[in-house]
């Protein structure tokens, strides 16, 4: 079996000490971020266009998000969502709602890719996002939603920033963005994500000269 | 029967997978009640009167075929001593978790139903339902499944991360859930309810993996259902159902809510003869429907899941979200007269 194959297997079971062995050996021939880049991030995108296509459960792309997060820990030093000058500056929230699992299941993905993100937590406010993003100097902000009422506010949130004049690129994520494929456009998004592991992809594409 | 049946004939005929007058609609317009009343949704859901006024109002103008009396979720979190957060244009949620330490869980007891004045009100309006529907109209109940309801308990996290770390803990809370959980259902259905909508979206494969359910969500809703002493339809959330049906049918369900992420056809075809199938119209998508495309989507479905009968035309989610204009409904409650008439064009009774 191919180390990505055995890498699956092993993080859809949750069996976090098999998914570390194979990752582990990986690292003998690779330098930590090359072995991650080349391992955990196809995986983890593969995990996730498996959910979208209906093949696995939610549950088990947290949990795979989860423990690459760990090995990430263990890995490479603690960057604690701040940006090296050159990184990006990302940050997540969720909008008005106080369901998080969206946002801690992108978070651990764009973690183990090695994307440092800012968690700006859950239940904000439009303005309150605003004022963030302008304090953080935001490049890239992603927004979890689980309800319909608070999928529409990203489009208030849009339009502030915009009034605001700010180039933040907005992210749209949630269940009602997978039932409604017109909503990201309907809200003004830059870009949606249908899955966690969508996120690596859209915000590398977002940032300047992408990675 | 076909001439004079009644709302409650017809759901009992389709339930029988037999084909009654017309396809019956379950429209579950919940938050709209207090549109009609002009309160806000708060007040709205702080007296039984109000709902079964609204429930009442609702179908008048909608013409479907069941009361609910579902208030929203969250209201099961009260009787645990949790807090609700309101909305103005949305479904009330469920406020901070009952416990952020594994611990705490140990210390929980589920809630004396006769104790709680929020679910003694929910137990009002059904009685009020009841009497409003004459016995020509189901009167449907909810309750969270005892597998399902820890994501409002804990938060979706802890929950999914104490199932392994703290595996004693969620048996306990899964235990005593269970206990709440059938007492509620069985007040329900005496206070009035025809049958109870056991809500389970954690039981879809889109949440978590069949493996994993079969040993855990699957045998608690057996139990469950066992002892729950009326009928029952299990509800997905908008969640898909396909890979578990053989499991659902043997819990003892009589019907499922499916989701607009599958295709009818194919989800009528697993369940036939064993489940009536309750969807799934995409009540997310219904918000910018016009009136044409909410015909359009009426005829799709009932092409696809009616003939034979064992199918009740509803939205995908098992409530109507606030945002979804009045002449949609409108449309599609029109629609299911016009093309749900049986026997239906191309089909003779099956």
């Amino acid at each position: 079996m191919s180390a990505p194959e055995a890498f699956l297997d092993a993080l859809l079971d949750t069996d976090r000490q098999a998914a570390w062995r194979v990752l582990e050996q990986a690292c003998q021939s690779a330098e930590p971020s090359e072995a991650l880049d080349r391992l955990v991030t196809p995986v983890l995108e593969r995990i996730g266009r498996r959910w979208e296509a209906g093949e696995l459960a939610l549950s088990q792309v947290y949990m795979s998000g989860r423990i690459c997060e760990e090995f990430i820990e263990r890995l490479l030093p603690p960057r604690d969502g701040h940006s090296a000058g050159s990184d990006p500056r990302v940050a997540i929230g969720v909008l008005e709602d106080h369901h998080a699992l969206g946002k801690r299941m992108v978070l651990s993905v764009l973690r183990a890719s090695g994307i440092p993100v800012r968690d700006y937590g859950s239940g904000l406010g439009v303005d309150e996002l605003v004022e963030r993003s302008r304090a953080d100097g935001i490049e890239v902000l992603l927004v979890s939603t689980l309800m319909l009422r608070s999928a529409l506010r990203i489009g208030d949130l849009v339009g502030a920033l915009r009034s605001a004049a700010l180039p933040v690129k907005v992210v749209a994520g949630g269940a009602p963005f997978v039932l409604d494929r017109r909503l990201a456009d309907d809200v003004g998004a830059d870009a949606v994500g249908y899955s966690a592991s969508d996120s690596v992809r859209i915000v590398r594409s977002l940032v300047r000269g992408g990675r | 029967m076909r001439a004079t049946a009644t709302s409650l004939d017809r759901v009992l005929t389709t339930l029988g997978h037999r084909e009654p007058d017309r396809v019956p609609l379950f429209l579950l317009p919940s938050l709209q009640g207090a549109r009609e009343l002009g309160l806000s949704i708060r007040e709205y859901y702080s007296s039984a009167p109000n709902v079964v006024e609204g429930q009442f109002r609702l179908r008048a103008k909608y013409g479907h075929d069941c009361y609910f009396g579902f208030f929203y979720g969250a209201i099961e979190m009260e009787a645990w001593g949790g807090e609700t957060r309101f909305f103005d244009d949305g479904p009330p949620n469920s406020g901070p978790p009952l416990a952020t330490r594994a611990g705490q869980i140990l210390e929980l007891r589920p809630p004396r139903i006769e104790e709680c004045a929020r679910l003694r009100q929910v137990l009002d309006a059904i009685s009020g339902l009841k009497e409003r529907a004459a016995g020509e109209v189901p009167v449907l109940g909810v309750v969270m499944s005892p597998y399902s309801v820890p994501v409002m308990q804990l938060g979706f996290e802890r929950y999914l991360d104490w199932q392994i770390e703290a595996p004693e803990a969620i048996g306990h809370l899964w235990r005593i859930n269970e206990r709440f959980c059938v007492d509620w259902a069985n007040a329900q259905l005496q206070a009035g309810a025809t049958a109870i909508c056991y809500f389970d979206p954690l039981a879809s494969p889109t949440v978590t993996s069949p493996k994993v359910y079969r040993n855990t969500g699957w045998r608690i809703a057996r139990r469950c259902l066992e002892r729950i002493a009326g009928p029952t339809a299990t509800h997905l959330a908008s969640g898909r159902c396909l890979p578990v049906i053989d499991d659902l049918a043997q819990t003892g369900t009589a019907a499922i809510g499916v989701s607009a992420l599958e295709d009818l056809a194919e989800v009528k075809r697993a369940c036939a003869g064993r489940l009536t199938v309750l969807g799934n119209l995409n009540g997310i998508e219904m918000r910018r429907w016009t009136p044409a495309q909410a015909e359009a989507a009426v005829k799709e479905a009932i092409a696809k899941a009616a003939p034979g009968g064992g199918f009740i035309l509803s939205d995908n989610h098992g409530e109507i979200p606030w945002q979804v204009p009045d002449d949609i409904l409108t449309a599609v409650s029109e629609a299911v007269r016009r093309w749900g008439k049986y026997p239906l064009p191309g089909h003779s009774e099956e």
